[in-house]
């Protein structure tokens, strides 16, 4: 996309995991295609029920199966297909190239280890190293996501650490193995503001340092705002708007969007009464006929609900799925 | 430590603010700390260590503060959930610190609270309209038809329907459950809510329903609201004027505007500064924070913020500042401003 000369880092085609429970089934995530290269931060948003974290639970083919099922679709980590690796494969994949961190750092940590001990093991397990330089090099990895007193912090528990900490732990981890991505799962929600900014710029500093790469799952509109370089929203299952940050936050086309950036009350940009979406997101054993978005679209027509929209390139790396810019040369 | 004359207090100086509602005087909540094989009292946890302030008739005021900066604490004192350990919260001009539980019921009606987990909050095996009822008939108000018309009446206001009332909890949505919680606390009448991160566990689109709709209610009963909760962006929009909390303490206290556009305290500005906007087109300084909040069972001596204040002197870490009225009803608590040269000596 932004750079078409190389290779992408990540590279996912229409990625289709469906759940079958009783007799529904439900199509958490349905055709989500994307790509994301060295040094890019891409972040996927969307409201809870969206498919933004089975879509990256299915990059890492982390979904419980069953009920889950990855149906359809591929995904390359540097052009090799990580769907058809075997489970001993993909593990090896996990941690070495991709590292995660996941949105609760206190149930994340092994409550009976010491955080030495979980730093070490990623290293032994996929690095082979001896014991004692896996220690050693533990030490180093909490130097690097700033803690000062590195050598106390790797005898203690994770209950001995606060939130923030623990979250910094995490990326440690996930940084052991020097991954050529990193996957965040709401990196940010559990903690508090001015923690938060602490993790955002170390996350930031880190993929800089290395010319790594972010895959960023959040809800939150501020913090795709302040780190990603593109943002992909989701809605049932679906990418609706696939845009460079600066672009979606000023210009976004899709209704949903639209609708989402007007609903939230912002620091930055006083409103005297916010907007809002009506209705809530469909479940996703129910998702509703054509676009899935029409019935609480306030643009909606009758063609909206006969299929669903194709998700299409307006500009330059800009891409909608909304019948609005269909044949239409992007005007509304 | 403290000397008994030390207040954080903002009191009465603004006649254009109204009447006052509830006043809190130099409330404090001590939780014990035991510990030991004799569970003997080892220490206190300071959630809430001397703070006094007014909360003006219909008015709308924000309490911002992180995870353990005390602002639940305080809430559920007003409402009486939960003891102070010294001070004195006065509603409508009477004392009610140390009211019976029997002798607070009648209290009851007149202040609700709505919670932040729409999931708990709310009793599975009791139908809507018997939830939204159940207030109502613990204060013995109005008669069995009354209270009928009433809970259809509610339903309807918060945009559920009549018809909410025969289902049971599971089978509504975060926000809408959100909306139950509201119309029980609208059910008694009452003259204020205490809104406890009300809107924190609810998607952004429908975030802007639920925080719509209250701001209708109040216009449309004359209610006061306390609204507590750790994103500064909600908090903005609704209030009118903004306390800061931190470490037990109130750091800050002003108008909404004063305090988002002239934040005078090193951690108001930190705080704010810190929260992510999506105007990317004006791009702002960050300014972060180092190390992490200090344990109220351990807040630092003096002004409690010193150990991550970029501004931090001396003089921080012995006296711990109080309250000071820098004109416009802006309130803060930092030495910066009370005793300005003092510490360059």
């Amino acid at each position: 996309m932004s750079n078409e000369n190389n290779e992408a880092l990540l590279e996912v085609d229409n990625l289709k995991t469906f759940f079958y429970i009783d007799d529904k089934v439900a199509r958490a995530v349905d055709g989500v295609s994307f790509s994301v290269h060295r040094g890019e931060t891409v972040a996927l948003v969307g409201e809870s029920g969206s498919g933004k974290s089975i879509t990256s639970m299915s990059i890492m083919q982390l979904i419980p199966s069953p009920p889950g099922k990855i149906e359809e679709g591929s995904v390359k980590l540097e052009g090799k297909e990580l769907l058809k690796l075997s489970e001993r494969q993909m593990t090896k994949v996990r941690g070495n190239e991709i590292g995660m961190i996941f949105q609760e750092p206190m149930t994340s940590l092994n409550p009976v280890f010491t955080i030495g001990e979980q730093l070490a093991e990623p290293l032994v397990k996929h690095k082979g190293m001896k014991k004692k330089d896996a220690k050693a090099e533990a030490v180093k990895l909490l130097k690097r996501v700033g803690f000062p007193r590195a050598e106390e912090t790797v005898k203690e528990h994770p209950h001995q650490l606060s939130g923030g900490m623990r979250q910094r732990v995490m990326i440690a981890m996930a940084l052991a193995c020097d991954p050529k991505l990193l996957i965040a799962d709401e990196p940010t929600t559990a903690l508090d503001v001015t923690i938060q900014a602490q993790i955002l710029d170390l996350m930031q500093e880190i993929k800089e340092k290395y010319n790594s790469a972010i895959l960023m799952i959040t809800h939150d509109l501020g913090v795709v705002a302040e780190t990603a370089d593109r943002v992909l929203v989701m809605y049932g299952g679906q990418v609706v708007e696939n845009a460079p940050s600066k672009v979606l936050f000023t210009e976004p086309k899709h209704p949903y969007t639209e609708g989402l950036l007007d609903s939230m009350p912002d620091v930055g940009d006083e409103k005297e009464r916010l907007e809002s979406i009506k209705g809530t997101v469909p479940p996703a054993h129910n998702f509703p006929e054509g676009c899935r978005f029409a019935p609480r679209c306030k643009y909606a027509m009758k063609e909206c609900t006969e299929a669903v929209p194709e998700l299409r390139e307006i500009a330059p790396n800009h891409q909608v799925r909304c019948i609005l810019y269909e044949d239409r040369g992007g005007e509304k | 430590m403290t000397t008994a004359n030390e207040t954080n207090s903002v009191k009465g100086t603004d006649a254009n603010l109204g009447e006052p509602l509830v006043e809190v005087n130099n409330v404090k909540k001590y939780f014990p700390v035991k510990g030991g094989v004799l569970k003997r009292k080892v220490g206190d946890v300071k959630a809430v260590d001397d703070i006094s302030f007014t909360v003006y008739k219909g008015e709308t005021i924000g309490i911002v503060g992180e995870s353990g900066s005390g602002k639940s604490t305080l809430g559920r004192m007003i409402i009486r959930l939960l003891d102070p350990t010294e001070g004195e919260i006065r509603f409508d001009g009477e004392d009610i610190t140390n009211l019976p539980q029997r002798k607070m019921r009648p209290h009851r009606r007149n202040i609700q609270m709505i919670f932040q987990d729409p999931y708990a909050s709310l009793n599975p095996r009791m139908n809507i309209g018997e939830i939204i009822e159940e207030p109502m008939l613990i204060q013995n108000m109005f008669t069995k038809q009354e209270r009928e018309e009433r809970v259809v009446d509610l339903l309807e206001r918060v945009g559920l329907g009549a018809e909410a009332r025969k289902k049971y909890p599971h089978e509504f949505s975060g926000g809408q459950r959100q909306r139950i919680g509201i119309a029980r606390a609208l059910s008694t009448r009452p003259q204020m809510i205490i809104g406890d991160e009300p809107v924190s566990a609810l998607d952004v689109s429908v975030q802007s329903q639920v925080l719509n709709l209250m701001e209708d209610l109040q216009d449309e009963f004359d209610l006061t609201y306390m609204f507590i909760a750790h994103d500064l962006s909600v908090v903005k929009h609704i209030s009118d004027r903004v306390g800061v909390m931190y470490l037990g303490r109130m750091a800050e206290i002003a108008p909404k505007d004063s305090l988002y556009d002239k934040p005078l305290h090193p951690y108001t500005q930190a705080l704010i500064s810190a929260v992510p906007s999506t105007n990317v087109e004006e791009k702002k300084e960050r300014q972060v924070l180092e190390g992490d909040l200090p344990s109220p069972s351990n807040p630092p001596a003096g002004c409690p913020f010193h150990t991550r204040c970029p501004e931090a002197h001396e003089r921080c870490k012995e006296k711990r500042p109080e309250l000071a009225h820098m004109g416009e009803g802006h309130y803060v608590a930092c030495h910066l401003y009370t005793e300005p040269g003092e510490h360059e000596t």
